[in-house]
């Protein structure tokens, strides 16, 4: 690592003062410690926030959650009211890294890791995110893992989130601090940009911002969740597609129907097109294929992942089967109660 | 700069530099050899410690993030003579070969089983409400942050059924 300042943030205000385009925020550091190993990143100085209080709890929000920003990925999983209210979360981040990462990656950090795409990850290899102007090797390279929207000439890669997925299906928000002290809280397609001509920059956090939590909305009642990762192996893989859907069904018709898509773009994508084919419809195994089709009618595949197209349809329909009941619920559909 | 460790009941003050990794103060500045270096990037699990009794991987955290915090290593657990029972289990089911991925093997399958005692779902487990049984495929799951380069998976597997559900 190059050398760096570490400095321990006792408030998010200390926190933020000392903040700025050479530093960067520790928390988990799961991420951030394994791209300056690399001299991916390379910060002049390191705020650790892992002890602000206040940052580290789950509490109601209305009739929702916010979920703080250090809440480990684990503790989050197993939190009982996510559990029993937004499955599709807890599957998602148990779906994603292992045991030992998820007790340290915390909710701020998953959301902000950067990208396994390997020409960002290798030094020697051109890549606008790493170094904005200098080009994208991964267009004429290996592009097995990836993404296949919301893509630009300069830049290809995927976000590697799981549970960022899951949020988006669910409309969670993000809770961003400015260097001001205000705060607002983002859709994720607000928060995370598309990369364009500067995929360096994917949130609109900025320098000094800092993400403070998660807001989850009010529990869809009745609802089936699912999410459903397709990898290389079984466990301990990032996603070649995964799809997180949050559906419910009333009186035989699709009342409700929230999916988002991972491992296919530079955040969690969706796609309101998709989803309006689906409501006030009945199940039906036709809408659902013509449903995907659409889904990937406006994919870009480079020509090493145009596999994830006939993937990405078929994992969709599978979930939709589940979700509303044409097929049997398999590990990673749950159902939520219904309304008290 | 200055940091505190408690690691396996015993305090440390050491004097590093801020790069300075968990891992490479409990191997470095300690002398502690059992947890492992082995990728240095998470990927392989070699550098698993507890540290207030959840297993993390040592290599991808800062000694400063852990001022005062009690960290437990594999020499932690038992010693020649007086093992722990999963240390035990590992000798008794040959759940090694080469003997690199074993500390920490041993540190995960201990934060793990506490993780399933406690009914912490995983990513294979049926439903998320009930209890967890630890069958091959919850195991294997749960047990997916630690490469063993040699495969000794189904003995190390063999190793955590013996010891599952004693204390």
């Amino acid at each position: 690592m190059r050398p760096f300042d570490y400095t321990r943030a006792g408030t998010l205000d200390e926190a933020g003062a000392q903040l700025g385009k050479t530093a960067a925020v520790i928390a988990g550091g799961t991420n951030i410690l394994d791209l300056m190993k690399l001299q991916i990143m390379t910060p002049e100085r390191l705020v650790d926030i892992g002890r602000v209080p206040g940052l580290d709890g789950i509490e109601a929000d209305g009739d929702g959650l916010r979920v703080g920003a250090l809440v480990r990925n684990s503790d989050l999983a197993a939190d009982g009211r996510i559990r029993a209210g937004w499955p599709v979360l807890s599957r998602a981040l148990l779906s994603g890294a292992s045991g030992q990462i998820r007790n340290k990656a915390t909710t701020g950090g998953n959301l902000l890791q950067r990208t396994r795409c390997p020409y960002f990850y290798d030094p020697a290899m051109a890549c606008n995110k790493r170094e904005p102007g200098a080009g994208c090797a991964a267009k004429e390279g290996v592009g097995r893992m990836l993404a296949i929207f919301g893509t630009s000439e300069h830049c290809l890669a995927a976000h590697p989130s799981d549970m960022a997925v899951a949020l988006r299906a669910l409309d969670a928000k993000v809770a961003v601090r400015a260097a001001d002290g205000s705060e607002r809280t983002l859709p994720l397609d607000e928060f995370y940009r598309l990369p364009a001509d500067r995929p360096d920059i994917e949130t609109v956090l900025g320098p000094d911002g800092i993400v403070t939590g998660v807001v989850l909305p009010a529990p869809v009642a009745g609802s089936v969740q699912a999410y459903r990762k397709v990898r290389d192996r079984a466990s301990y893989a990032f996603a070649l597609v995964s799809v997180a859907a949050v559906v419910t069904v009333e009186d035989g018709r699709i009342a409700r129907a929230r999916l988002a898509f991972g491992g296919v773009a530079p955040r969690p994508w969706a796609n309101d097109a998709v989803t309006a084919m689906l409501e006030g419809e009945a199940p039906d195994d036709a809408l659902f294929r013509a449903a995907a089709d659409r889904l990937t009618a406006d994919a870009a595949p480079h020509p090493d992942n145009e596999f994830k197209l006939p993937m990405l349809r078929r994992t969709l329909v599978s979930v939709l089967r589940e979700t509303t009941g044409l097929a049997e619920p398999s590990i990673g559909t749950d159902r939520t109660d219904a309304a008290a | 700069m200055h940091t505190q460790l408690d690691v396996n009941g015993r305090a440390y003050a050491l004097d590093h530099d801020p790069r300075t990794t968990l891992l490479d103060a409990l191997r470095d500045h300690i002398g502690l050899y059992g947890t492992k270096k082995g990728c240095d990037h998470g990927q392989c699990g070699a550098c698993t410690v507890l540290v207030n009794g959840r297993r993390i991987n040592s290599c991808l955290t800062l000694a400063a993030m852990h001022d005062g915090d009690e960290i437990t290593t594999v020499e932690g657990l038992g010693e020649p003579g007086a093992l722990a029972p999963l240390q035990q289990a590992f000798v008794d089911c040959d759940g090694y070969q080469c003997g690199y991925c074993t500390p920490g093997q041993i540190m995960s399958a201990t934060g793990m089983l506490e993780e399933a005692k406690a009914g912490d779902p995983s990513h294979v487990s049926a439903s998320l409400s009930g209890d967890v049984a630890l069958d091959d495929s919850e195991i294997a799951e749960r047990m997916s942050g630690n490469l063993c380069r040699c495969s000794a998976y189904p003995f190390i597997r063999q190793a955590i059924h013996s010891v599952e559900g004693k204390e």
